[in-house]
């Protein structure tokens, strides 16, 4: 499953997209939990009986806001979540 | 006769945007021959539903205005359609709360969330040919993509604000003082089809639309304007996970054909159709859930 987590306003699209198939046996021992600087995964049991990342609630409304200093704006060239979950199952929208 | 004058009376305020509560069983059946019986409840922040499923088939609902609390609404909405056919809670095996306040259903069994429960349901409203569902909620946007067997395989929400939603267009029934049932044919009643408010903010909406009666537009311009301007936001976001043939609205704006036509116009392929109160979706797909549990568990109810 594709999992979208985020919004749209009139900055911008904000969407972390994970593709929970990849996380079912996560070849990257769940790094994205360790990598992001803010603690935003976690991993969930999710409707299906399948045990997934996702983002955390009180980080949906605020993606452009969480994430703003990993971004190129801030100097980098890559992101840590992505860089961890080595079977990309994580993609950003913007 | 009496000297004193009769207290004033306040002209009784009408509540425009007040849509139809609902309560329906399956007269042709009796429950009780039923084997597995089971029961969804969808407790969202401004409806509530209640379903019943029988053997695996839709059986009888309730949906009301979700009250001061979650508990109380998900009991009111189960009581409404256990009272129309005599039933108790005690005869119903399993019960699956979803929506906004599916973990403060105090009876319930299991927790689903909403997104899960309406691909189930809008699987069986729309048989197994639906493959993109719009769930246009009260305060909420879901687009869902699901298989064949109405499993989810891609989802996106946006419950930022409130734009787009049924709340949305209840402020818009309350300020234009139009029932809220009549808003989708009223908005087809004009000239030339107007241009999208620029904003559907619910903070916003009230002072654009008064703005625009200002201008010279009629009542239903300034609705076709917002149902116009609705169906362009939640196209933008279905766009996002893309719309694949077998395209099914949920939820209660599913209602309305003002909003309804303008998405199908913009996307360029027809809704299927349902015999079925879309606003039940949740609370179908929650019952139909609870189904599939009890036939893992092989706990069927003896006859
Ligand atoms: S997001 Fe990537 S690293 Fe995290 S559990 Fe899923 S597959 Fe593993
Ligand atoms: S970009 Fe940074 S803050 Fe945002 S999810 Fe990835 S690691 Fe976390």
């Amino acid at each position: 499953m594709i999992a979208n987590y985020g919004y749209k306003d009139g900055s911008g699209e904000y969407y972390i997209s994970i593709d929970t198939d990849q996380c079912i046996d996560c070849a990257a021992g769940r790094a994205c939990l360790g990598a992001c600087p803010k603690q935003m995964f976690e991993i969930i049991t999710d409707d299906y009986d399948d045990e997934v990342a996702c983002i955390k609630e009180a980080n949906r409304r605020t993606l452009a806001f969480d994430c703003a200093d990993c971004k190129p704006a801030a100097g980098h060239d890559s992101l840590p979540c992505t860089d961890a979950c080595t079977p990309g199952a994580v993609r950003h929208s913007w | 006769m009496s000297n004193q004058a009769a207290a004033p009376t306040s002209p009784e305020k009408k509540e425009f945007w007040r849509w139809q509560e609902n309560t329906w069983v399956d007269e042709s059946r009796d429950w009780r021959d039923a084997k597995i019986l089971t029961c969804g409840i969808d407790v969202g922040s401004v409806s509530s539903q209640a379903v019943l499923v029988a053997d695996g088939e839709l059986y009888g609902y309730n949906s009301m205005r979700t009250g001061n609390n979650s508990p109380d609404s998900a009991r009111n909405a189960l009581q409404g359609v256990m009272d129309k056919c005599g039933m108790a809670l005690e005869d119903i095996h399993f019960v699956v709360g979803t929506g906004y306040g599916r973990v403060n259903v105090p009876f319930a069994h299991k927790a689903i969330t909403e997104i899960a429960c309406h691909a189930r349901g809008a699987n069986y409203m729309g048989g197994n040919q639906v493959r993109t569902i719009l769930d246009m909620g009260g305060q909420d946007c879901k687009a869902i993509h699901c298989d064949e067997r109405g499993k989810v395989t891609n989802f996106l929400m946006n419950d930022k604000c409130a734009a787009g939603t049924g709340r949305g267009m209840e402020v818009i029934s309350d300020l234009m003082q139009i029932p809220i049932g009549e808003l989708g044919p009223r908005s087809f009643d004009v000239r030339e089809e107007p241009e999208a408010v620029s904003s559907i903010c619910v903070v916003f909406a009230k002072s654009e639309a008064l703005a625009l009666l200002k201008a010279g537009y009629t009542k239903n311009m300034v609705i076709a304007a917002y149902c116009q301007a609705m169906a362009e936001r939640v196209v933008s976001l279905l766009e996002r996970i893309g719309v694949e043939e077998g395209f099914f609205i949920t939820g209660g704006i599913a209602k309305n054909p003002g909003v309804v036509k303008r998405i199908e116009k913009l996307l360029g392929i027809q809704a299927l159709d349902t015999q079925i109160d879309s606003q039940i979706a949740g609370a179908l797909g929650a019952a139909l859930f609870g189904h599939t549990l009890m036939m893992k568990q092989g706990a069927a109810k003896a006859a």
